[in-house]
C-alpha cells in the first residue's frame, strides 16, 4: 500500500531561558494508507511535539527551529511538502487533509462558543458549505460519533457535556471534512477506562469507514495493543524502535522497548499478587542533558562501556519492516 | 485478615454529602460499610467521580462524615475534635497522587519530613530526628543526601518516594494511598509499586489503596472493593472477584482494560456515568448494566453475602458474569512468541 505521509529527518529544537532543549531528533517514518501507527513513550520523549511539528503548530524562530521533511500525498496523488508551504495553504490542509485530536478536549473547543457552531465553521471554511447545511451536517456528525440526542447538544457549551462527549465532539469536529490522516494525541488518557473503551471502538469503526490513517500517540501499551498496526517506540527525542505491533509486542529488539512492556502491570499479575513488577531502574533523562552515546545506556542492563557510550547508535533495519536503535542488538538478539 | 480482635478499621453506613446550589445534594459517598485488618491491604476501584477519594478523606476524618460511623482501633473517631484527632492522626496516614503538588517547593526534605515528627514526637533530640529521617528515607530507597535537596531536584518517582516517607516518618498503622503511582510513567511506576509491595510486607502496614488500574490493585491488594456512584457494589477476597466478579458493573470494568496481549471481546458500556446529584432509581447501575430488567428501577439492591467474603449488589444472583482471566490466556501475538 502506499504512503500518505511521509517523514524524515523530523527535529525539533527549542531554545530558552533553561537551555537548548532538542525535544525531537531525526525522527523518520512513513504512513500508509488505511494503517495506524502508534507513537509510544514515556513522558517528555517527544510525542506531542512530533505531532505538532508535522501539523506545523510549534510556535517559530527563534524559540523553536523546526527541520527536516514532511511529505503529504493527496488523494489526487498531489505531494505537498507540509514544512515549506505557505501558511495559508497550511491553514487548509489542517482539519481538511489532516484531522487532529488532542488529549484535553478542553484546550481545542473553545468554551465560549456551541459545539455544533464549532463544527459548523470548519465545514463552512474548508467545504463551502451554506450555514445552513454546516449545521445540519454538524448535527449528524454529532449523531454519527455515538452523541444522543444530537440536534440538543449541538446547543450545547463544552463544559455542559461530560467528559466523554466532548471527546466524541473532538472527534466529529476532526473528521468532519473526511480528512486522510487523523493524528490523535493521547485521545482516551483522560478518560475512564469503559468510556475510553467506547472511543476506541468509535475511531476503529470511523477508519473502517472512511479509509483514514491514524496517528495514535498513547504512553498505555495496552492501548496500543488494541488499536495499532504498527508502532514506534521514542526515547529521549528519537525512535528507538518501529516494527508491526505483534513484532514489538512479542519480540522487541532494543532493551527498552522490551522494558516498557515487561513493566505493564497486566490483569493476570492477580495470579503472582504479591510479586514484583519488573521496572525499569533510573528515570528518563533530563532533556538538556541527555547521556552521550545511547540516550538509554544509564538504565540499560545490557549496556557496555563500548560501544554503547561511544556514540548515538543508528536506527538500523533488523528486517525490511522492524528497525532498531542499539549498538548490541545483535548481540542481545542472538 | 487479622483474625484476632477488632479490626483496625470499621466503616459503617458512612456517607458524605455536599449541598450544591438549588438546595440538593451530592452524595458523593453513600452507605458504605467495610473493615480493614491490620497489615490488611484493601483496594479500591471505580470510575471517576465515584467517590473513592472522598472515602479515603472521610475515613481519615481530614472532611466530617455526613452519617455513619468510624471506629479506628477499636475507638469511634467519627465526631473527633481536631484536638482529639491529634494523637489518632499520627497512626492514619495519606499518600497523595499527585506528587508535584504535595510538597512544598521551599522546603528541603529533610524539613518536610521533620513537620510530622515535630507535631507527633516533639521530645525527639535533634540526633534522634536526624536518624528517623535518615532511616525512613532509606525504606523507601532514597539515598541519605536526598535530605538537603528540594523536591524539584527529584524526578516523578523519587518525588513520591518522598511523599511515601513523610506518611511512614511516624510508624503508621494506617496508609490511605490515593492513587499514588497515577501520575508516574510505565518504567517509574513500577518501581513505586515495587516499593509498597515492600513497605506491606516488612512493616505490616495496612493500606486502603485507591486506584484506577485494576492490574495494579490486582497485584498489591488482598481484598477489593469495586465503587459506583457513592457505593460499594462489589467487595471479594482479589483472586476471587477477578477470577469470578458477581456483579455487572465489575465485570464490564474488567473488560474494558486494554490488554497488552492484544483485543478480546470487550463488553461496550452505553453511555456516560449518570450524575451523583441525581443517581437513577434503583440499582445506581441499572441505566448502562447489560442485564437490566425492569424490576432493577424499583429498590436499592442491598449488598448481600454471595459466598464466603464475597458481597454484591445486584438483584440478579444467577448471572454468570465473565472473568478477565481466561482459564488459558490467549494471547493474540502467541503465535509469533
Ligand atoms: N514549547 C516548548 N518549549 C520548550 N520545550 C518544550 C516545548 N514543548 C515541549 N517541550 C519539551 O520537549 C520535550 C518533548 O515534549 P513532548 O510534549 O513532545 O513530550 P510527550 O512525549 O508528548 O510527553 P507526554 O507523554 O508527557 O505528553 C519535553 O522535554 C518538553 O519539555
Ligand atoms: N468538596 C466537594 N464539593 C462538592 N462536590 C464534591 C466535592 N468533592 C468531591 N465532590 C464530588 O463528589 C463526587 C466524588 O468525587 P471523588 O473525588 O471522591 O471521586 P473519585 O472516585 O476520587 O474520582 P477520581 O477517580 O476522578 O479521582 C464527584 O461527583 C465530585 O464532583
Ligand atoms: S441489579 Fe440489575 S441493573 Fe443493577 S447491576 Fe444487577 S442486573 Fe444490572
Ligand atoms: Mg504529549
Ligand atoms: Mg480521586
Amino acid at each position: 500500500m502506499s504512503d500518505v505521509l511521509t517523514v524524515t529527518d523530523l527535529a525539533v529544537r527549542f531554545t530558552g531561558e533553561g537551555g537548548i532543549v532538542d525535544a525531537v531528533e531525526g525522527v523518520s517514518f512513513a504512513l500508509k494508507e488505511r494503517e495506524t501507527l502508534a507513537i509510544v513513550g514515556e513522558s517528555s520523549s517527544g510525542k506531542s511535539v512530533t505531532a505538532l511539528a508535522l501539523m506545523r503548530l510549534l510556535g517559530g524562530p527563534p524559540n523553536c527551529v523546526v527541520r527536516g521533511q514532511v511529505t503529504l500525498r493527496r488523494q489526487d496523488g498531489e505531494r505537498l511538502e507540509l514544512l515549506s508551504l505557505p501558511e495559508a495553504r497550511m491553514a487548509s490542509i489542517r482539519g481538511r487533509d489532516i484531522g487532529m485530536i488532542f488529549q484535553e478536549p478542553m484546550t481545542s473547543l473553545n468554551p465560549v462558543q456551541r459545539v455544533g457552531a464549532q463544527i459548523a465553521e470548519g465545514l463552512h471554511a474548508h467545504e463551502r458549505l451554506s450555514a445552513r447545511a454546516a449545521s445540519d451536517r454538524a448535527v449528524s456528525l454529532l449523531g454519527h460519533v455515538g452523541i444522543p440526542e444530537p440536534a440538543l447538544r449541538a446547543r450545547a457549551y463544552p463544559h455542559q457535556l461530560s467528559g466523554g462527549m466532548r471527546q466524541r465532539a473532538m472527534i466529529a469536529m476532526a473528521l468532519a471534512c473526511r480528512p486522510r490522516v487523523l493524528i490523535a494525541d493521547e485521545p482516551t488518557t483522560a478518560l475512564d477506562v469503559t468510556i475510553q473503551a467506547q472511543i476506541l471502538e468509535l475511531i476503529r469503526a470511523l477508519q473502517k469507514e472512511t479509509g483514514m490513517s491514524v496517528i495514535f500517540i498513547t504512553h498505555n501499551l495496552g492501548v496500543v495493543a488494541e488499536v495499532a498496526d504498527r508502532v514506534l517506540v521514542m526515547y529521549a527525542g528519537q525512535v528507538v524502535e518501529d516494527a508491526p505491533v505483534a513484532t514489538l509486542l512479542g519480540r522487541p529488539l532494543m532493551p527498552y522497548s522490551a522494558g516498557l512492556i515487561a513493566s505493564v502491570p497486566r490483569l493476570d499479575d492477580v495470579r503472582r499478587r504479591g510479586g514484583r513488577l519488573a521496572a525499569i531502574p533510573g528515570n528518563v533523562p533530563d532533556p538538556r542533558a541527555r547521556p552521550a552515546g545511547c540516550t538509554f545506556h544509564p538504565r540499560c542492563a545490557h549496556a557496555r562501556p563500548d560501544p554503547c557510550e561511544a556514540a548515538r547508535p543508528a536506527l538500523e533495519a533488523a528486517a525490511p519492516d522492524h528497525a532498531v536503535r542499539c549498538a548490541r542488538w545483535r548481540e542481545i538478539a542472538a | 485478615m487479622s483474625g484476632t480482635g477488632a479490626p483496625l478499621l470499621e466503616v459503617t453506613d458512612l456517607a458524605k454529602h455536599y449541598p450544591i446550589t438549588g438546595g440538593r445534594t451530592l452524595r458523593a459517598v453513600d452507605g458504605v460499610s467495610f473493615t480493614l485488618g491490620a497489615g490488611e491491604v484493601l483496594g479500591i476501584v471505580g470510575e471517576s467521580g465515584s467517590g473513592k477519594t472522598t472515602l479515603g478523606r472521610t475515613v481519615l476524618r481530614l472532611t466530617a462524615a455526613s452519617a455513619g460511623t468510624i471506629r479506628f482501633r477499636g475507638e469511634e473517631i467519627t465526631d473527633y475534635s481536631r484536638r482529639r484527632m491529634r494523637p489518632v492522626r499520627r497512626h492514619m496516614q495519606l499518600v497523595f497522587q499527585d506528587p508535584y503538588a504535595s510538597l512544598n517547593p521551599r522546603m528541603s526534605v529533610e524539613q518536610i519530613l521533620a513537620i510530622p515528627l515535630q507535631v507527633h514526637e516533639p521530645g525527639l533530640k535533634r540526633a534522634e530526628r536526624r536518624d528517623r529521617i535518615e532511616a525512613v528515607l532509606s525504606t523507601v530507597g532514597l539515598f541519605p543526601e536526598a535530605a538537603s535537596r528540594y523536591p524539584h531536584e527529584f524526578s516523578g518517582g523519587q518525588r513520591q518516594r518522598v511523599g511515601i516517607a513523610r506518611a511512614l516518618i511516624c510508624n503508621p498503622a494506617l496508609l490511605v494511598a490515593d492513587e499514588p503511582v497515577s501520575a508516574l510513567d510505565v518504567s517509574v511506576q513500577a518501581q513505586v509499586v515495587n516499593l509498597l509491595l515492600d513497605l506491606r510486607q516488612r512493616l505490616g502496614l495496612a493500606i486502603l489503596f485507591i486506584a484506577h488500574d485494576l492490574a495494579v490493585v490486582g497485584l498489591i491488594s488482598d481484598r477489593v472493593a469495586v465503587m459506583y456512584l457513592g457505593r460499594i457494589v462489589e467487595i471479594a477476597e482479589t483472586t476471587t472477584l477477578f477470577a469470578r466478579p458477581r456483579h455487572p458493573y465489575t465485570e464490564a470494568l474488567f473488560s474494558a482494560v486494554p490488554d497488552i496481549g492484544g483485543r478480546h471481546d470487550r463488553i461496550l458500556l452505553q453511555g456516560d456515568i449518570p450524575s451523583p446529584v441525581s443517581p437513577p432509581s434503583g440499582c445506581p447501575f441499572r441505566t448502562r448494566c447489560p442485564y437490566a430488567e425492569a424490576a432493577c428501577a424499583e429498590a436499592l439492591p442491598p449488598l448481600v453475602e454471595r459466598a464466603p467474603g464475597h458481597f454484591a449488589a445486584c438483584r440478579r444472583p444467577e448471572l454468570t458474569l465473565s472473568s478477565p482471566l481466561s482459564p488459558q490466556p490467549v494471547s493474540r501475538f502467541a503465535a509469533d512468541a
